[in-house]
């Protein structure tokens, strides 16, 4: 590890921010700006005004001090997981204390859906995946990463990082470009190049969504498939979280199965709770929520995915409608039953 | 008795977060939890306090600096929390500036800021934030995983040593592993001996002490003067008036 107090004493400010641009955040959040540029840093400070320092709350060993914690920070990737190869939800029991007798592996590449009446305690389930339950939420479930219970260590070490969430009242705020945007989660992601990172985030995006965008468009000003086509792409390539999950995709101009191959190519383990018969028929399993409990696991049948594609044939009516009403045109009842190919000259 | 101190910019979700780590810590068997709210003016949080059955008392800086109401009356807050016979008590400080922290040594130190606030409102924050044990990050649920992603990088730019967790403040997502830290707390049953993390605002001015107007000669004690340079659109005229010893303008 570089030993950061040496660079403090050897180099000046100027030399320390082309070494690693992410000091420049350093200097700027304690309001440095105005520390001479040319002198070794540890000189610098020396030779600044104490009482400068003493209006930030510190004086020149605190400085260098924070400096190296943030570098220590900020230069290595700590946030990276481990590796998952399997998640295992062990039962616990349901709002009345009937035990729950499933027992689940998942694997990187899988897509679980989980379905079951509003209310029915299909959040509790995400939530307890989230935050690795040990018996110890009010639903009595264990989680196993890689075929062991992890200790409270563990569980505090991973905390935040094994899951990534997707839901439908996800929204952009922040003020940036799409291209600002990726960069600046790639460069919070530690990426080597986070110019080409965000390129091919973008043209997945751009892929995703049914209409497309400029790179230069400002985030909140997408569309709602836009968005969450972007979020998609983003979650896929950026986000190190080995989990996914997903509440609902809404299906406003948004290719889902696409989406969710997506994720499952970049190995992601993508638990989705959904009403939508084509998402929930697309992944491997499903589980049954009723009562706060898992009331079974259902494998998906061949007959289950015999019927898969004349869903995914009334899917494809569905969009190809809603993209002729977007583009002016009448809707006459012989679109319905016609495959893709017939209506896609009138496009 | 374990202590927590809770501060954070106003709306953050403090409250929320409170009652969702209290309905937490019961879930977990810990049944006596009072809460002491610090605010400036007014507050309706207590009704809420109260309605979840938790006991609780507030207390107005009203004209006096909110961080040094807080350490005036701290000790007394743990007297009644030791006297109630609290597991723990949890204080909440609302309407503290950005100079400001409640943070005391040992004390678990938890910071509630959310994720709409703007991306470089993190950097912005100060030590409430800088020397927080905890920083609660709330309404994630309503941004992406994107944007929680880059604001959790920023508040580690900030704090690089705090347990950053998110919280749902409508759900309580999340707020399990908060109470899962939070009982590990030392307890305590005095304050004496500790220290604030960090010093609090200067204030001994004519303004402290009730001066309204405005003018050089109505300013003594601790003041601080801004420097204005010129702008381009700067006339050098005398058509301004100036105050009669100091220039209003140093070039």
């Amino acid at each position: 590890m570089t030993d950061f107090y040496d660079l403090a004493e050897k180099k000046s400010v100027g030399e320390i921010r082309k070494l690693y641009p992410i000091s420049g955040d350093f200097f700027d959040n304690m309001n440095l700006s105005a520390l001479a540029e040319d002198v070794p840093m540890a000189d610098a400070l020396e030779k600044s005004d104490p009482e400068w320092l003493q209006e930030l709350g510190t004086d020149t060993d605190g400085v260098l001090e924070q400096f190296c914690e943030f570098m220590e920070a900020l230069t290595s990737p700590q946030e990276e997981t481990a590796l998952i190869r399997e998640i295992t939800i062990v039962g616990g029991h349901d709002k009345n204390g009937m035990p729950e007798k499933a027992e689940l592996t998942v694997k990187p590449g899988e897509v679980i859906s989980i379905v079951g009446p509003t209310g029915s305690g299909k959040s509790r389930l995400l939530g307890d995946i989230e935050c690795m339950a040990q018996g110890d939420t009010p639903t009595g479930r264990r989680i196993r990463i890689n075929g062991e219970f992890p200790d409270e260590e563990t569980r505090f070490e991973l905390e935040g990082r094994l899951v990534a969430q997707l839901s439908q009242n996800m929204n952009f705020v922040m003020d940036l470009s799409v291209r600002d945007f990726l960069q600046m989660h790639a460069k919070s992601r530690f990426c080597e190049d986070p110019e080409s990172v965000a390129e091919q985030c973008y043209a997945c995006a751009n892929d995703l969504a049914g209409e497309a965008f400029d790179i230069s468009t400002k985030v909140t000003q997408l569309s709602g498939g836009q968005s969450r086509a972007l979020m998609i792409a983003d979650t896929a390539y950026m986000s190190s979280s080995p989990v996914i999950l997903i509440d609902e995709i809404e299906n406003a101009g948004i290719d889902r199965r696409q989406a969710i191959s997506i994720l499952t190519r970049q190995d992601k383990i993508v638990f989705i709770s959904t009403h939508d018969p084509m998402l929930a028929l697309s992944a491997s399993k499903r589980i049954v929520i009723r009562n706060g409990g898992i009331a079974k696991v259902m494998e998906t049948t061949e007959e289950e995915r015999a019927s898969l594609s004349v869903i995914e044939e009334l899917d494809d009516t569905i969009m190809r409608i809603r993209s002729m009403l977007r583009a002016g045109e009448q809707i006459i009842p012989g679109h319905f039953a016609v495959p893709a190919a017939a209506s896609s000259d009138e496009a | 008795m374990k202590l927590i101190t809770v501060s954070g910019p106003p709306s953050s979700g403090k409250t929320s977060v409170i009652l969702k780590l209290i309905d937490s810590l019961r879930e977990s068997g810990m049944e006596k939890i009072g809460v002491v709210k610090f605010d400036c003016l007014t507050s309706f949080d207590q009704i809420r306090y109260k309605e979840a059955g938790i006991p609780v008392e507030i207390g107005f800086s009203g004209k006096v600096c909110p961080d040094h109401f807080f350490i005036s009356n701290i000790e007394d807050a743990v007297r009644w929390g030791v006297k109630s016979g609290f597991e723990m008590l949890i204080t909440e400080s609302a309407g503290l500036c950005n100079r400001c922290s409640p943070h005391i040594s040992e004390i678990p130190a938890v910071c509630v800021i959310d994720n709409l606030s703007g991306v470089n409102t993190p950097r912005k924050i100060g030590p409430m934030l800088k020397f927080a044990d905890y920083v609660v990050i709330t309404k994630g649920d309503i941004v992406s995983q994107a944007e929680r992603e880059v604001f959790k990088f920023n508040v580690r730019q900030v704090n690089t040593g705090a347990r950053i967790l998110f919280v749902n403040g409508i759900t309580g997502q999340g707020s399990f592993m908060l109470a899962k830290h939070l009982s590990r707390a030392v307890d305590i049953t005095t304050l004496s001996d500790m220290h604030l993390r960090f010093t609090t605002p200067a204030s001994v001015c004519s303004y402290c002490t009730g001066e309204t107007r405005i003018g050089e000669e109505f300013q003594n004690g601790m003041m601080k003067k801004m420097t204005f340079t010129p702008s381009v659109f700067y006339k050098d005229t005398e058509e301004i008036e100036e105050p009669a010893e100091k220039g209003g303008v140093e070039a």
